[in-house]
């Protein structure tokens, strides 16, 4: 099959229209936030002109129908991560939620029975995450090691911004409770090797925590394969809607996992003093989830799986090379993270010099490129602690995604160079 | 054209040139203040003669990581409040406070705001209207402490 940007482009009713004076929009912001196409936007509106009715209490017909599309999401999105039993997989608010429920669950550990076990820390205990982190799998695993005593470490990133592997043998020892890490980095755009660490940190018995969301929307992933123990991610970088996220996790732990939030459904029997709790995953969805949604993230699996992850990933791969290549031409610009295509994904943040020594601050590159149209992000994409390493306090960030074009890579560098003749020394 | 808009000459010659910048002694306040979802900084100092509202400010001095926006708005900052009493310049503040609330829609007036008035335009960016405010939020805040008020607001 072949791939077509074109007919992609069509599929995206936002992608036809202007900005800033009736300029083309320019989407590469897409590790932001992706754009939806008409047939997710289709399936929200349908659920609701058809079908809208609250999940597992109704029982009436439109409640099955809406328990019917809700279920459904979760069948479709278990095929689509590489795992035959649903019940793996957990609908959240976003991968924010799903990182914080593992963490907040693991620190309930502490007051739950003796199956709960496997997941206590306390003093003595490590946490270990990575410099290259977002902010959302490095606080909730802060505030664990702060509730129970356990001490937080971290891998290191290299100048060319790969995980920095020389200490991973001091770093995961038998003191290791849990690893949390990306699969793809939101600002390097690195891919992490995650299967040679989650065999490291298994054979000291430590959880092996994924932060999916820069991979799953760009390439095949398969969570068994892996071999982690929780992965999530986000429907709205993957073409679908806001207000859900999936976490998966394997059964067996989900099973003795303790609960995050309580409330409405995740129950078994509640009495005054005390309750019991659902299996997993309804123990883990606390009140009315995100029913709509859960249909648009169906719809965008579909979506993605149609188009063919592998056939994004080469599409990908090819304006990838294009912008990195087209970038070492400008003067000044220097790319953080990987210079080469090989286990690197679209992320593209850079730095800017005016030519004078004196850097062009992230907010005033990506005004000028919004002037023109090209929507990119500024500052330090919730990563703070790895602009720090490099020695920066922002960056500026184009990323890509199916719908891009050679010819948009093109006019962002082109509007680099104008950012330069603005605000540099000529 | 829209970037002119935005940047006019006087923000990007208060760019270039900055003035008074630098952290300078003696001083009765510092504070340090960030745009956390950009990781803008400014750290800056304010010195007073006298007490209250009559107090006279003798020196803003400020180091400051940023876009060019928030740094001439520094810059901008020190001219207009240094030399003035506190009274007056918590008026200067207040209007330049309006001015970048009005998404463009207030005239400003320059007998006030003299260089400042400059930032009308940026007023029509909510993105950037931080970025203009940061050291003036941070000047409001070293001033309540030189005064003896404890913490300022609007951290």
């Amino acid at each position: 099959m072949s791939f077509d940007v074109d007919r992609i482009r069509k599929d995206f009713p936002i992608l036809a229209r202007t900005v800033r004076e009736d300029r083309p929009l320019i989407y590469l912001d897409s590790a932001n936030t992706s754009q939806k196409p008409q047939q997710v936007i289709d399936a929200i509106d349908d659920y609701y002109s058809r079908h809208n009715a609250n999940i597992h209490r109704a029982t009436h017909q439109l409640g099955e129908e809406a328990t019917e599309a809700y279920e459904g999401a979760r069948i479709k999105v278990a095929g689509f991560i590489g795992t035959r039993d649903e019940s793996e997989v957990i609908f959240t608010k976003n991968i924010s939620e799903g990182l914080n429920l593992v963490a907040y669950a693991m620190g309930n550990a502490a007051t739950s029975g003796p199956e709960a076990e496997r997941f206590r820390v306390g003093p003595g205990d490590e946490i270990v995450i990575t410099e290259m982190e977002h902010h959302s799998n490095i606080v909730p695993w802060q505030l664990l090691a702060q509730r129970t005593g356990a001490t937080l470490r971290w891998f290191g990133v290299t100048d060319d911004g790969r995980l920095d592997l020389d200490r991973i043998d001091e770093l995961i020892t038998e003191r290791t409770k849990v690893v949390a890490l990306a699969h793809q980095s939101n600002v390097l755009g690195t891919i992490n090797p995650v299967r040679e660490v989650a065999a490291k940190a298994h054979a000291v018995g430590a959880l092996v925590v994924v932060d999916g969301a820069q991979a799953v929307p760009h390439m095949p992933v398969d969570v068994q394969d892996l071999g982690v123990d929780f992965y999530g991610f986000t429907a709205h970088k993957l073409c679908g809607p806001t207000g859900i996220g999936v976490l998966w996790g394997r059964r067996e732990l989900l099973e003795i996992l303790p609960p995050f939030l309580g409330g409405g459904e995740m129950i078994e029997t509640v009495w005054m003093e005390r309750s019991t709790y659902a299996p997993p995953p309804h123990r883990f969805e606390a009140g009315t989830m995100p029913i709509a949604e859960a249909a648009g993230l169906a719809a965008a699996v579909d979506y993605v799986t149609g188009v063919g992850l592998d056939a994004v990933r080469a599409h990908e791969r090819d304006l990838l090379g294009h912008a990195l290549e087209a970038m070492a031409e400008v003067p000044g610009l220097r790319v953080l993270g990987p210079l080469e295509t090989a286990n690197r994904g679209t992320a593209i943040s850079f730095t800017l010099d005016g030519g004078d020594g004196r850097e062009i601050h992230p907010h005033d590159v990506s005004q000028v490129l919004d002037a023109d149209g090209v929507a990119v992000r500024a500052g330090h994409h919730c990563a703070r602690p790895l602009h720090r390493r490099f020695g920066i306090n922002a960056s500026t960030r184009a990323s890509l995604y199916l719908y891009n074009t050679r010819d948009e890579i093109d006019a962002l560098v082109d509007g680099i160079r104008q950012a330069q003749k603005f605000f540099g020394a000529a | 054209m829209q970037l002119q808009s935005m940047y006019q000459e006087i923000i990007l010659d208060h760019y270039r040139n900055p003035h008074h910048k630098g952290l300078r002694e003696p001083y009765d306040a510092e504070v340090h203040h960030v745009n956390p979802t950009c990781g803008d900084e400014v750290t800056l100092r304010v010195r007073l003669d006298g007490a209250d509202d009559g107090a006279r400010i003798t020196d803003v001095s400020y180091d400051a990581m940023g876009c060019s926006i928030s740094q001439a708005s520094a810059s901008v900052l020190t001219d207009l409040m240094i030399g003035k009493t506190v009274k007056e310049a918590m008026a200067i503040s207040e209007e330049f406070r309006s001015l970048m609330q009005s998404r463009g829609e207030l005239q400003p007036d320059e007998e006030v705001l003299e260089d400042a008035v400059a930032f009308a335009g940026v007023s029509k960016y909510p993105a950037r209207i931080k970025c203009a405010l940061l050291s003036w939020m941070a000047w409001k805040d070293a001033t309540a402490r030189a005064l003896g008020h404890g913490d300022g607001d609007e951290r």
